[in-house]
């Protein structure tokens, strides 16, 4: 009888092991999805670059990309060993006022500094110019993004 | 258009045949120790050179806005100022500052200050050690950072990266060898507001000194500025000299007394307007003539500063220069 309930044991067991696996996969499901994006304001992630889809401004947006981003971020954007890549999915697909957001406020816990001191036009240049550089498919990336 | 290494060797090249002109007038060895310097000196230039970037800071000499250095970069500026005080001989101050950016909410410098005086000397006055932090990590209207700063000059520093309590004209009239009897290591803490909004930053200071040698009372300061790029957006096209890469705006700066005498009595005060030219992949150049708005400030002081952003300036030794 003890051998029996030592392999099964009773349905508490079974519902405290059902809630670890659950919140285990919440855990995973979250850690794909950057931290940042959960603290953008929904004012903020609704706004929209008024230079998108203009080569103009992805050009603008290349010298100022190389001048501000490329040491951490890479000529490619592609990240490295420490500094995540621009280029996955969960960037790529994030909207333009979600990244503006995050290009405002940096990330300084994670050493992602602010740049507001570049001024607003600016950093919608950039924007414009990462989000033409399309995604890398994730076997190809350096890093994972935060 | 050449690339680095392209340069390097043109260069190397001439110059090689223009020491070989002179060979018969040093001995072989000497010029090849020369010529060993020379190229040295030059790899270590080129490789600064291709580390460089311009910072995005606004173009304050005194003020601070709550733009930190970016985590990994060393900012290398040299920082002059040149008066000629009233019944005193004329100067000019360099202060070298070594920025780098500990974290992306934690700055730390150190400046290693000299100063020259006509009919004087010129002589070293000291260091001091500066830290800030932001302790809100994210963006907001008015941003505050914390500053604290530990100062080892001595009296005849003529750098004046502040004026705080009753800072005046008089300082300037000790010689050289009077001023740097007396040594001051004093803390200064400030608090910093800054603004970024529409392009514009606009920056207040205020500021509180305390000599750790003497009981002297507490002194303090203020500092203001303004600024803002002349153009918002960048050109598609690489340029020089077009407006993105200047920025422009105004300093105000000045005592406030001490603890004893709290006020505008016996105090200096500055204003003067700010012109910043950030040269693409290259130094940035700051020049300020700033007025003095009282019969305590020198009539006009000339500010300057040359500066130079190397990015992850570890990292690059880390992976050994790739």
């Amino acid at each position: 009888m003890r051998a029996a309930r030592l392999l099964f044991p009773t349905s508490t067991f079974w519902a405290w092991i059902s809630c670890a696996l659950i919140f285990s996969a919440m855990a995973v499901g979250a850690a794909d999805y950057p931290a940042w994006l959960r603290h953008v304001p929904d004012a903020d992630r609704k706004r929209t670059n008024p230079y998108a889809g203009q080569s103009d401004a992805v050009a603008a947006g290349s010298k100022l990309f190389a001048d501000h981003c490329t040491k951490c971020h890479g000529a490619d954007a592609l990240g490295s060993r420490k500094k995540p890549s621009l280029r996955t999915p969960e960037v790529q697909k994030a909207s333009d006022g979600e990244i503006f957001w995050l290009l405002r406020n940096g990330d300084l816990r994670h050493g992602m500094p602010s740049w507001s001191a570049i001024p607003e036009p600016s950093r919608w240049q950039i924007i414009a110019y990462v989000k033409s550089l399309g995604e890398v498919p994730a076997t190809t990336h350096q890093a994972p993004s935060k | 258009m050449f690339s680095f290494i392209d340069r390097e060797q043109f260069l190397l090249y001439h110059c090689t045949r223009l020491l070989n002109a002179t060979q018969l007038q040093l001995g072989r060895k000497q010029m090849a120790k020369i010529i060993l310097k020379g190229r040295f000196a030059f790899a270590i230039s080129m490789w600064f050179l291709t580390l460089m970037c311009g910072a995005q800071e606004p173009p304050y000499f005194v003020t601070y806005s709550h733009s930190l250095e970016e985590p990994g970069n060393l900012e290398i500026a040299s920082k002059g100022a040149a008066g000629s005080p009233k019944y005193a001989n004329p100067f000019v101050s360099q202060t070298l500052e070594l920025e780098y950016g500990a974290t992306a909410w934690w700055t730390t410098e150190v400046y290693l200050a000299g100063q020259h005086t006509s009919n004087d000397s010129t002589i070293f006055t000291g260091f001091r050690w500066e830290n800030r932090f932001r302790p809100l990590l994210r963006e907001h209207f008015i941003n505050p950072v914390l500053y604290v700063e530990y100062e080892h000059l001595t009296l005849a520093d003529k750098g004046l990266l502040e004026v705080t309590g009753h800072d005046s004209i008089a300082n300037f009239q000790l010689t050289n060898a009077q001023a740097r009897r007396e040594l001051e290591r004093s803390l200064e803490m400030k608090l910093i507001l800054s603004t970024n909004t529409h392009g514009w930053n606009i920056s207040e200071n205020f500021i509180t000194e305390k000599d750790l040698n003497e009981p002297e009372p507490w002194e303090f300061g203020y500092a203001l500025g303004v600024s803002r790029p002349f153009a918002l957006a960048a050109r598609s096209q690489s340029c020089v000299f077009c407006r993105e890469n200047f920025s422009g705006g105004l300093e105000l700066y000045g005592g406030l007394g001490t603890t004893d005498g709290f006020g505008l009595k016996a105090t200096s005060h500055y204003l003067g307007p700010i012109i910043g030219f950030n040269v693409p992949r290259g130094p940035t150049i700051t020049f300020s003539p700033n007025i003095g708005l009282n019969d305590n400030s020198i009539g006009v002081l000339y500010r300057f500063t040359v500066s130079y952003e190397i990015q992850q300036v570890f990292g690059f030794l880390h992976r050994g220069g790739r």
